[in-house]
């Protein structure tokens, strides 16, 4: 069966990122970008599922700017096959997002598609049930254990109270949390064939799919900022404004 | 305007979130409920006394008996037609469901909201807390998970609203519940609980746990954890406060080992007082923490342990 990754160019997990002073959003520039972090756990799942023999081809696509071509780069040279970079300058909100998806399924036809669960830079926790509800396949989201078997995915899944797990008809959309893998790092050789592989290109318009945010984001601040409060010498101190002081004990 | 709130329950109560997201859903216009599940009568009935509560649509049928996504938003969206907002908590469930819903009705969820400025427009936290952006829909209706955190939770009683059945509608079996494995505590939840204390790595193993649920069981406190304690494989990842966990605002948030990842602060950093206990004065907690404290753990531990003791 194909499967089919899509990757999300964020602002690198390490990075600190600074509202800009005109509310305008955050600092983008010079800031150094980097493939959402759950998204690497979804491409080595891919992978992994390629090894085992359970899966022939891994398509990864990123959806965005020329750059995200690098992304894409970084997902073969973990051993996706091929990539597909929808074009577009327009900010893609999860259900412009689910749209494109969906189109590049239709032409694509992949068994799975497993998604990061959420993306470091909006936080929100939404492209991948989405798709599901517009192909109106299956969810597993917040996977942390994924099996095939007998023609259906059986995902375990991190919920509020521990986990759970449920057997999803294929096709299916799979997210990933945390622990299901710990993704590669790509070798030298393998980021070396990666340039070599193919990466097609197409746009919103081309797919039919109308991109247009439906939020629009009016102002962007700083949270209240947290003053540090005070040292205490020892634990019997501690007890004492926690109890006298702050009066939470 | 009238809104319609996802209720999350176990069954027998009301979560917590869940009446955060009543809450919410109060400063919208009229509040209606669905509570669905299978044998979910006490629960309706626990519904209908939540203040500011309308109506309670009850839908009681095995196939929401395991609150799969999939049947709950084929729901959802048969009764949308009624409603200007659709609302859940922002927990593994309303993260699962709504953005399911969303798409269904062409709908552009808003994830995760912290404040509700007006019917169109909502305050979320984006990149880990670090930025909150205001946003205003476009979207005739509106799908919302709500961060419990940002709403005081409506008071368990107060109402009496009346309980009306849910239309009976069919989804194709496409995916099925196969099992859950659930950790038992007889302690609050994490989303629950007016106290948490949490570890970090500087726990150095799972093991080491046992002396925060020492101080928990004084406290009647939740035990939560860092991702890296998570990523180390101390603790399940149910444990996890942060971006990526839970998010929580307890009276009391004692982080001990854990260093303050700006990925940690974004789950913790609304609690009404912060104590810190990590052996390096660098670490960025301090910078956070109301009290902080550098020493050991597994000195400081023991002696708060015995302290707790010795006041009760």
């Amino acid at each position: 069966m194909k499967l089919l990754v899509p990757v999300k160019r964020v602002v690198d997990y390490n990075v600190k990122v600074r509202v800009r002073s005109d509310g305008g959003g955050v600092e983008t520039a010079g800031v150094k970008m980097s493939m959402n972090p759950f998204d690497e756990i979804a491409v080595e799942e891919a992978i992994r599922l390629k090894e085992k023999g359970l899966a022939e081809e891994i398509i990864a696509v990123s959806l965005g700017v020329a750059a995200c071509a690098e992304t894409l780069r970084t997902a073969l040279a973990m051993g996706a096959d091929r990539g597909i970079l929808v074009e577009t300058d327009a900010e893609l909100q999860p259900l412009a997002v689910a749209k494109l998806l969906k189109a590049i399924v239709a032409k694509e036809e992949p068994k799975l598609v497993i998604l990061g669960k959420q993306a470091i830079d909006d936080d929100m926790n939404a492209t991948g049930q989405m798709l599901a509800a517009l192909l109106g396949w299956p969810q597993g989201t917040f996977a942390s254990r994924l099996l095939i078997e007998d023609g259906r995915a059986l995902v375990t899944r991190e919920v509020d109270g521990g986990l759970e797990t449920v057997s999803l008809a294929l096709p299916a959309i799979v997210t990933t949390d945390l622990r299901l893998n710990e993704p590669r790092y790509a070798s030298l050789p393998n980021i070396m064939k990666a340039r070599k592989k193919p990466i097609e290109t197409l746009t919103p318009a081309a797919l039919g799919v109308d991109p247009a945010p439906r939020l629009t984001v009016l102002k962007t601040t700083e949270p209240p900022r947290r003053q540090a409060g005070v040292r205490v010498g020892s634990v019997a101190e501690l007890v004492d404004k926690l109890k006298n002081e702050a009066k939470v004990i | 305007m009238t809104a319609l709130v996802l209720l999350e329950h176990d069954g027998r109560t009301i979560k917590q979130p869940a009446r955060s997201a009543v809450a919410a859903a109060r400063k919208l216009g009229e509040v209606h409920v669905l509570v669905a599940g299978e044998g979910i009568g006490a629960v309706a009935e626990a519904a209908a006394k939540l203040p500011g509560v309308a109506k309670v649509i009850a839908a009681d049928a095995p196939a929401y008996a395991h609150g799969l996504a999939e049947p709950l938003a084929d729901l959802l969206v048969a009764l949308a037609p009624g409603y200007t907002h659709l609302l859940a908590a922002a927990t593994a469930s309303g993260k699962n469901v709504m953005p399911r819903v969303a798409a269904l009705l062409d709908v552009q969820p808003i994830s995760d909201i912290s404040a509700v400025v007006d019917a169109d427009t909502f305050v979320r936290p984006i990149y880990a807390g670090n930025a909150l952006a205001t946003v205003k829909s476009a979207d005739a209706k509106k799908v919302i998970t709500v961060r419990a955190t940002g709403f005081d939770p409506v008071a368990a009683d107060g109402g009496s609203a009346p309980i009306a059945p849910a239309p009976a509608i069919s989804t194709p079996e496409i995916s099925r519940f196969v099992s859950a494995e659930l950790s038992k505590s007889e302690r609050p939840e994490l989303t629950a609980a007016r106290i948490i204390i949490s570890g970090g790595r500087g726990m150095q193993s799972g093991e080491n746990f046992h002396l925060l649920d020492a101080i928990a069981d004084k406290l009647h406190a939740a035990v939560g954890a860092s991702r890296a304690a998570v990523d180390a494989g101390f603790v399940p990842n149910d444990y996890q406060v942060g971006q990526t966990g839970k998010i929580v605002a307890p009276e009391l948030y004692v982080a001990v080992g854990i260093s303050g990842a700006i990925q940690h602060l974004a789950g913790m950093k609304d609690s009404k007082v912060i104590v810190a206990i990590n052996k390096d004065e660098e670490a960025p907690i301090f910078q956070v923490a109301d009290y902080g404290l550098v020493a050991d753990l597994f000195k400081a531990l023991p002696e708060l342990s015995l302290a707790l003791e010795n006041l009760s």
